[in-house]
């Protein structure tokens, strides 16, 4: 599985970061399994979710929301209505207009690449939600938790809040593809699952990082057992 | 320099440990960054800061620093608040934004380094 991929939506993310072309290239790398995690928005998930319906590719509908601290959380949903009713939660509590000349453009498109919309939130922004709050209604509506990229100097919890508090119910942490095997021991003490994905921007990037379920079937359901490690279900990076 | 006498030059709201203020100030650390301020800040710096969650305490409690100064008027969580003052570390708000701040603690004598300011 490669859990962090972000699409066209994302404004720092290449415009042919694309439904069908996701899926291509997922299926080229021998991927069952990728997220969709846009900044704050979660409005092409359900046209890679259809494309790769097709395809035999399964995707977990997520966002990768910043928190008032400027730490990036990953939040994984089974259920469409509630992604999008966090994403409600999320524009309501993200300010400002994004300037496609500074920041790029946030296309929204359908299952076949066709472009639908965009959106003029300013999703490279951060939203005035802390990440205690983010956490809980995540948790309240479902989902699953996972702060991004532990290892990175920018927009990490280990970065912008020092260490990870213990009270915070995270439900496991990614790593990013620059992290070192001889590394990943500093992240072990957590005591959490550890993932490892892409945070793809480009194509190419798909599949850089990936992480290895033990699963029945590759679902979110699965998923959340392999988290809790329970009934032989694991997570291997 | 006392902290008390910083609070009252520049009317800081004090959040929590008041009767605390009578701490030495040695010099300012200006970050966001709570890794940054981990690994960079030294004993009884005063922290200028616009993070608000409530592990800022927990590192300025670990580094020894003196108090923590939350600029632009931002109100620190709940949580921050009576974290610090089972810590007795004191956090208090100024108006000012951090250059503003930075600024004229330095004119008041207070530098950013080890060494005065000799050479600058």
């Amino acid at each position: 599985m490669d859990l962090h991929i972000h699409t066209c939506l994302s404004p720092c993310a290449q415009p042919d970061m694309l439904p069908t072309t996701i899926i291509k290239q997922a299926r080229d790398k021998n991927i069952d399994v990728v997220g969709i995690c846009d900044h704050n928005s979660a409005e092409n998930v359900l046209a890679v979710k259809k494309a790769g319906e097709k395809e035999g590719v399964q995707v977990l509908g997520g966002m990768e929301i910043s928190s008032s601290e400027e730490v990036h959380i990953l939040a994984f949903f089974d259920d469409d209505g509630a992604l999008l009713e966090m994403q409600n939660i999320v524009y309501e509590n993200l300010f400002g207009e994004n300037d496609e000349k500074y920041f790029g453009e946030q296309l929204i498109v359908d299952e076949y690449d066709k472009i639908i919309g965009s959106t003029n939130k300013l999703l490279i922004g951060s939203t005035s939600l802390g990440i205690d709050r983010i956490v809980e209604l995540v948790h309240s509506l479902g989902g699953l938790a996972v702060a991004s990229h532990v290892d990175r100097d920018s927009f990490s919890i280990i970065a912008q809040l020092g260490f990870i508090p213990k009270e915070l119910p995270l439900d496991a942490l990614e790593l990013s593809w620059r992290c070192e095997l001889s590394e990943v021991n500093n992240y072990e003490s957590y005591g959490l699952p550890l993932v490892k994905s892409s945070d793809a921007h480009f194509l190419s990037d798909i599949g850089k990082a990936v992480t290895t379920f033990s699963l029945s079937v590759p679902s979110f359901s699965e998923v959340v057992m392999a988290f809790q490690d329970v009934e032989g279900r694991t997570v291997n990076i | 320099m006392k902290l008390k006498e910083i609070v009252e030059k520049f009317s800081f709201k004090v959040r929590c440990n008041a009767n605390n203020l009578d701490v030495e100030v040695n010099n300012g650390y200006v970050s966001d960054l709570l890794s940054d301020v981990l690994a960079n800040s030294e004993e009884n710096d005063l922290w200028i800061t616009l993070q608000i969650h409530p592990n800022i305490v927990a590192i300025a409690s670990m580094k020894g620093l003196s108090g923590i100064v939350i600029i632009n008027d931002r109100e620190p969580e709940e949580e921050t608040v009576k974290k610090a003052e089972e810590k007795g570390i004191p956090i208090m708000v100024s108006q000012m934004t951090a250059f503003e701040l930075s600024g004229r603690l330095y004119a008041l004598g207070l530098s950013g380094t080890e060494n005065d300011n000799e050479g600058i």
